[in-house]
């Protein structure tokens, strides 16, 4: 399988234009100023190249939505990252951050846009530094500005540093907060392809798919789609964490067996532990069994197996570990990050965790799991954005998956409960 | 009044409200700040030129909200009411607008902070590899330096879990012994434990490292 995205990337200078050059870097961008802009889109519609930030929605085509013609339209690199278990986007920026600004120029010269922005994470500062400096180098080289390369193209590229909340890197909410506001999600429709950024027509794209692009453009959309499976095509940075040997970031190519990544990449649990569950995507996504290894780590079967490839952030749980903890962990991170502006999300959230402490203080009984469970379901699909989706998809599964191990817990944290309450009496 | 109105203050938001003050009452005789005037209100140069470079990267000045506040936070120590007006000045926003947006942000500071603060993740994968011991420790080792220790949500460095984030430099794994580690070096200004650094990582893949790496290879990873 080829090495796209992380081939000898650790290689020292490869931050800067020089070494990045001597490698081939930039050459993509010469030859697609060399083709017309709508043979761009349609090499990269041709790649099949699904968004690498969560969603799997296909570049090409959101690509194909924006309006054409000129007008103030824009471009923004989520690189806000927050999703917990994902660190892929860290590593490509921090080591390789002339790929994404040359899949950045790529993109905007095929839809016409002269104004760019990164939007990455506040907390990601080391990041940042050495994006600042490489947008810094490329200006100064000619290759951002006026007249890209004698092209006649124009990019204005800003990097702009968030602050710290999980929901700035939903869309809308990213968009929001890059105005200057708080990053509260805004109602769908109408798209950010229509209406976005200062309400004019906006692409946001993930750091590792515009980072793809200059790949795509080499070699060719059509042989980019002989990569991977039919419906996943290409290779995906995978972020592995968790009760594994050999956590890190990983190049695969789409379809991937998960007992391959989980055991023969990262060596499997420690001490000879086994795995007990697995999160696919990110924690918001669904978990998955041991039974469920031999999957292929694509989008579409992760999609049928009731789960979601999201992010690709695989975070893996050993048996040391209960699943009510588990549990509680994930609710109280959607809980403090909630934005407060949809009811179901709000509440739901803060709820949920105050279901779950009730377990812990001895308080609940086995009905509690199908009130929780039914609290899930009164979430998904009634808010502007996916965060509490996010918390109720997992949250939803464990409860299924683990059930009679939440009804043993409940049980000995009643009587433990109760033999205190007889102790102090 | 009425008989709601004497129950006492619900504390719904426990875990950390993002409001701020939201339990103090509104003095309702006071008329609300406007946009500061800027005969009255002294700002740094140093300040407002940085201000209004941000200001300059933008179609809209707002966007430059967060920077503004970055840099003021950098300047005052936290986002104090001086600051929050000397950027409102410069920004020709209300000091009610800034306050809103440094209020949903968790790297803002409502309150003073210390000189240095360590973010200690506490995320799902950071506590299952035992985060939360982590904490308790580094927030014993701080007592009594001027280091402001939180529990952060996801840092995104899940590879060197459990991690904390040491004034913006990421170290990890650590151990129970490190927060002590930490506390000397950021005490006597060193770079904070280097031989943990992210920065100096090398890449889990196998295929993306290099003989000529000029950092460390992750422990145990060298034959992968």
């Amino acid at each position: 399988m080829p090495h796209l995205l992380f081939d000898r990337i650790d290689e020292p200078g490869l931050n800067t234009i020089p070494v990045y050059e001597r490698r081939g870097g930039y050459s993509a961008l010469r030859s697609a100023l060399a083709m017309p802009p709508e043979a761009i889109i349609e090499e990269i519609k041709q790649s099949a190249i699904r968004g690498r930030g969560g969603a799997g929605f296909q570049m090409g085509q959101k690509a194909s939505f924006l309006p054409k013609g000129e007008m103030a339209k824009y471009l923004v690199c989520n690189a806000d990252e927050s999703e917990p278990g994902t660190f892929k986007d860290r590593e490509l920026m921090q080591k390789c951050p002339h790929a994404l600004i040359e899949g950045i120029i790529i993109t905007t010269y095929a839809t016409g846009i002269h104004r760019a922005f990164i939007y990455i994470r506040g907390e990601y500062q080391l990041q940042a530094d050495i994006l600042d400096q490489a947008v810094a180098e490329a200006r100064a080289a000619g290759l951002l500005g006026e007249n890209i390369l004698g092209s006649g193209h124009s990019l204005e590229l800003v990097v702009h540093r968030g602050a710290g909340a999980y929901i700035c890197g939903e869309e809308t909410g990213l968009l929001d907060s890059l105005e200057g506001k708080r990053g509260n999600p805004r109602l769908k429709p109408p798209f950010p392809a229509i209406e976005g950024l200062y309400a004019g027509p906006t692409l946001v794209n993930n750091v590792e798919t515009l980072s793809t692009v200059p790949t795509i453009i080499n070699m060719g959309g059509a042989e980019y789609a002989k990569i991977g499976t039919q419906g996943s095509t290409g290779t995906k940075l995978i972020s592995v964490s968790g009760d594994v040997q050999r956590p890190g970031n990983y190049e695969i190519e789409l379809g991937t067996p998960s007992r391959e990544i989980i055991y023969g990449l990262c060596g499997g649990p420690r001490d000879g532990r086994s795995v007990k569950m697995w999160f696919p995507g990110g924690s918001s996504s669904p978990v998955l069994l041991e039974s469920d290894l031999d999957l292929a780590y694509d989008f579409d079967t992760l999609a049928k197996a009731g789960s979601m490839l999201g992010s690709g952030a695989i975070i893996v749980v050993d048996d040391s570990h209960s699943a009510l903890e588990v549990m509680q962990k994930v609710v109280k991170f959607y809980a403090h990050e909630s934005c407060g502006k949809c009811v179901p999300c709000r509440e739901g959230t803060n709820w949920t965790l105050k279901m779950i402490e009730r377990i812990e203080a001895g308080e609940a009984t086995p009905m509690d799991l199908d009130i929780l469970a039914s609290a899930q379901s009164q979430i998904i699909g009634h808010c502007l954005c996916v965060l509490g989706d996010a918390m109720a998809m997992p949250v939803g599964s464990i409860v299924e998956k683990f059930r009679d191990e939440l009804a043993e817990e409940i049980e000995a944290a009643r009587e433990r409960a109760n033999s205190l309450t007889y102790a102090t009496a | 009044m009425s008989a709601i109105d004497r129950r006492p203050p619900v504390p719904r938001y426990a875990h950390g409200s993002r409001v701020p003050g939201w339990d103090e009452a509104v003095d309702l005789e006071k008329a609300p700040a406007t946009v500061p005037d800027p005969a009255l209100t002294p700002v740094p140069q140093q300040l407002r030129e940085a201000i209004e470079a941000e200001m300059a990267k933008y179609p809209d000045r707002r966007s430059a909200s967060i920077p503004a506040l970055h840099i003021a936070q950098r300047h005052h120590g936290w986002c104090s009411p001086e600051a929050i007006t000397q950027v409102a000045c410069v920004m020709r926003l209300t000091p009610a607008y800034l306050t809103s947006v440094a209020s949903f942000y968790d790297m803002f500071y409502l309150q003073p902070k210390a000189a240095h603060e360590v973010y200690v993740c506490t995320n799902i994968t950071c506590s299952l590899l035992g985060a939360d011991e982590l904490y308790e420790r580094m927030c014993q080792a701080a007592e009594g330096h001027d280091i402001t220790v939180r529990g952060f949500e996801c840092l995104g460095a899940c590879d060197i879990a459990p991690m904390a984030s040491v004034d913006g430099e990421y170290v990890g794994p650590l151990n129970l012994d490190d927060p002590a580690l930490i506390v000397e070096d950021v005490e006597a200004g060193r770079p904070v434990l280097e031989h943990k650094q992210l920065r100096r990582r090398a890449v889990a893949d196998a295929k993306g490292r290099v003989e000529n790496f000029d950092g460390l290879a992750p422990v145990g990873q060298e034959g992968n």
